[in-house]
């Protein structure tokens, strides 16, 4: 599982990434890397407790929103199960002047940008069009076009090279999209321009029904090379090492160094969304595999072996946990449904003769309704 | 006032925008070092530089894509795709993301993108380059769609365009650029979704736009001296929003009316034109309205062929002769 340590500086160097690059292993023993550790010295005991306080309360908002879902709440819902420390280890290194440009599976990387209990659902509740202001939290509302956000990263990224800003773009995608054109004309793009972004790749294995191999013939972060630009594969389900590694993107992006691929190698534990049943496509004996390399229990096991898993923590990220379910559940059953008129709104910043037309007639068609009612 | 071609008044608009807002930047194949396919942006790289002049790689999803997201940020791109029918390959960030991130992002984040890009056929480029598929984006709510037919309006709807917090596909045309005719000098913008009555008159309207504007009104100056006939021509200048209250007043006046497009009749322009004047004149109408377009076929290399397969000014000649047949000249 080890990278070998190479000779070279790691962040300027462009090769083969068959290898992970692991600093807590599954059974959370804290693996010495020569290259990587200087990345997360600094994290300290209260830092990983609130990384593992992250990863379970994530958990929790995922367990809440499938069980909303289920009782007829929620249209849909995408699970991130499997993928705590991919989402959380990445999203924790972030600036709050960064800009986040993900997929529908990222809650995790709402919830740690700001996004609140109501806002992540409201969507999939069919109760906005937007569940939050991408400008309040630095991370744009889910693209469900498979890979056209690396794009928008891009073209984002550009903005602060023209803006003489350090923030960094950070593009968040799955192993399917990286067959979608829009990826690789995004690595063109950033590798030309020598773009601040970060492409962030959550390699969970599976693209619905359709297996990585059937996308990528040898691992996906191989591919960025060819692009010109470095790559890092990690653990994705070792918050450490993906910390590190968005650490040395970010840096990078910041120093003018231009973009970074990571391809974070984990798995997704669940459906694809809740339409979706895996049972259908997938061996158990493989989830059996990868239950056995769950992010938060080595999280947990680290913990324990550093004597920071105490009673008394335990039982204050029990408490947490059962308050974002709460909340997250009051949230979601007070998402009152917008008014009918309102699907004429947010079409153009501006007025549109088309649109007043056709709304104007549908006020007086509801109208009708409330005279009747009279 | 100053005479200056479409071409110059494009590239004068561009600048002057450049100069006034330090957020307006322009992307494309070929715009920076090689002045532009057809030398829109000429110069433009030397007085403004790399980063507001971007020479982008050859991939029209790719730039227009990071152009939506820089234009996310608060910039507001000009992008050149270097022929419409190259469109096709960044059809997906068009429609589905610059025309739909406004609505989908709940009104929070804005696309003001522009962009440029020249349709047209007879000038020989073959099928795959002679195409006018403005219609797909005028399709698409989310998006604006204006195309100038003057050097003129190609000032002040650009001004427009570039100024508007919504993404604007902004058609030129190839037998455009080298047209001339005046230009005001104030930098006034375009109302966008105003069509223009080019020429009063009271037997029938003539509707176009872009290179079908200037037939038109070719058309109604020859049959003025030649028949007598006092037709009202209409420039449409913007597809999406159309301009429905000015195509229906003047077909309340005129009775009658012809549209003319340079693209194919089946599910054209047109019929979306055919069918506002029969929503809101049917009453008014004496004839059915006549639509004049090219022959649907991928338009060929071959001069002969392609000159058959255009419209014409033949073509609208012949058909506004059969509408007001129909009306039975029983004004005149």
């Amino acid at each position: 599982m080890l990278r070998p340590s190479a000779s070279s500086d790691i962040r300027n160097d462009i090769r083969s990434t068959e290898l992970l690059v692991q600093l807590l292993n599954p059974d959370g023993d804290r693996v010495p890397d020569p290259e990587f550790d200087h990345w997360v010295a600094d994290v300290t005991g209260e830092q990983l407790r609130s990384l593992y306080e992250d990863m379970l309360v994530v958990r929790r908002i995922d367990t809440e929103a499938t069980a909303l879902q289920r009782q007829g709440e929620l249209g849909l819902w995408p699970p991130l199960l499997g993928q705590e420390a991919a989402q959380i280890g990445s999203a924790r290194a972030l600036r709050a002047d960064d800009f986040v440009f993900s997929s529908y599976r990222e809650n995790a990387v709402a919830y740690c940008r700001g996004v609140q209990m109501g806002q992540l659902l409201a969507v999939w509740r069919g109760t906005a069009l937007s569940g939050w202001n991408p400008f309040d939290v630095g991370m744009a509302t889910p693209a469900v076009i498979i890979g056209a956000q690396t794009l928008h990263a891009t073209g984002y990224a550009l903005g602060c090279l023209q803006d003489g800003v350090d923030s960094v773009a950070v593009a968040y995608f799955g192993d399917g999209a990286t067959s979608e054109g829009d990826v690789s004309e995004a690595m063109v793009f950033a590798a030309s321009f020598q773009a601040p972004v970060v492409f962030f790749c959550q390699n969970n294995q599976w693209a619905i029904s359709e297996p990585v191999a059937l996308q990528a013939h040898r691992s996906i972060a191989d591919r960025a090379p060819g692009f010109g630009i470095p790559s890092l594969r990690v653990d994705g389900n070792d918050v450490l090492a993906v910390m590190a590694a968005t650490r040395i993107a970010l840096d990078r992006a910041r120093s003018g160094g231009g973009p970074t691929f990571i391809e974070a190698v984990t798995y997704r534990m669940g459906p694809h969304t809740t339409s979706d049943d895996p049972t259908r496509y997938r061996d158990p004996a493989e989830l059996e595999r990868w239950a056995a390399k769950d992010p938060i229990s080595r999280l947990r096991a680290y913990l324990e072996h550093e004597g920071l898993l105490t009673e008394e923590f335990e039982a204050s990220v029990k408490a947490k946990t059962d308050d974002v379910a709460r909340e997250l559940r009051a949230a979601c059953l007070a998402l009152d449904p917008p008014h009918a008129l309102s699907v004429f709104d947010n079409v153009y910043t501006s007025a549109h003769s088309v649109l007043e037309r056709q709304k104007s007639q549908y006020a007086a068609y509801l109208a009708m309704f409330e005279e009747v009612a009279e | 006032m100053s005479i200056m071609t479409y071409r110059q008044a494009l590239h004068d608009t561009l600048r002057a925008e450049m100069l006034r807002d330090q957020n307006v930047f322009l992307m494309g194949e070929e715009i920076g070092v090689f002045d532009g396919s057809y030398k829109i942006t000429a110069g433009l790289l030397a007085e403004f530089g790399e980063k507001r002049v971007r020479d982008t790689p050859i991939a029209e999803e790719g730039f227009t894509g990071a152009a939506i997201g820089a234009a996310m940020l608060g910039l507001r791109p000009v992008v050149e795709i270097m022929t419409i029918n190259f469109s096709l390959l960044a059809l997906d960030q068009i429609v589905n993301h610059a025309a739909k991130i406004y609505g989908m992002f709940g009104g929070q984040a804005k696309v003001p993108l522009v962009i440029r890009t020249p349709g047209g056929g007879g000038q020989q480029l073959g099928a795959t380059h002679s195409q006018n598929i403005e219609l797909y984006y005028a399709f698409v709510p989310g998006m604006k769609v204006v195309a100038p037919s003057t050097p003129a309006d190609a000032k002040a709807l650009l001004l427009a365009a570039i100024r508007d917090d919504d993404p604007v596909l902004f058609l030129e045309n190839l037998s455009l650029y080298n047209t001339k005719g005046e230009v005001p000098d104030d930098d006034t913008p375009a109302e966008i979704g105003k069509a223009a009555v080019t020429r009063e008159g009271r037997d029938i309207t003539l509707i176009g736009y872009s290179r079908m504007a200037h037939v038109a009104s070719q058309v109604a100056e020859q049959l003025a001296a030649s028949d007598g006939l006092d037709i009202e021509v209409i420039d449409l200048r913007s597809l999406r929003p159309l301009d429905r209250g000015t195509l229906i007043e003047s077909v309340k006046k005129t009775h009658a009316a012809v549209v003319l497009e340079d693209d194919w009749l089946t599910y054209g322009i047109g019929a979306e034109i055919a069918a506002t004047i029969s929503d809101g004149a049917f009453d008014y109408l004496d004839a059915p309205v006549r639509r004049v377009a090219m022959a649907e076929v991928p338009l060929p290399y071959s001069k002969p062929l392609e000159t058959a397969a255009l419209p014409s000014a033949d073509d609208v000649i012949g058909a506004i002769r059969q509408t007001l047949d129909a009306v039975g000249h029983r004004r005149r």
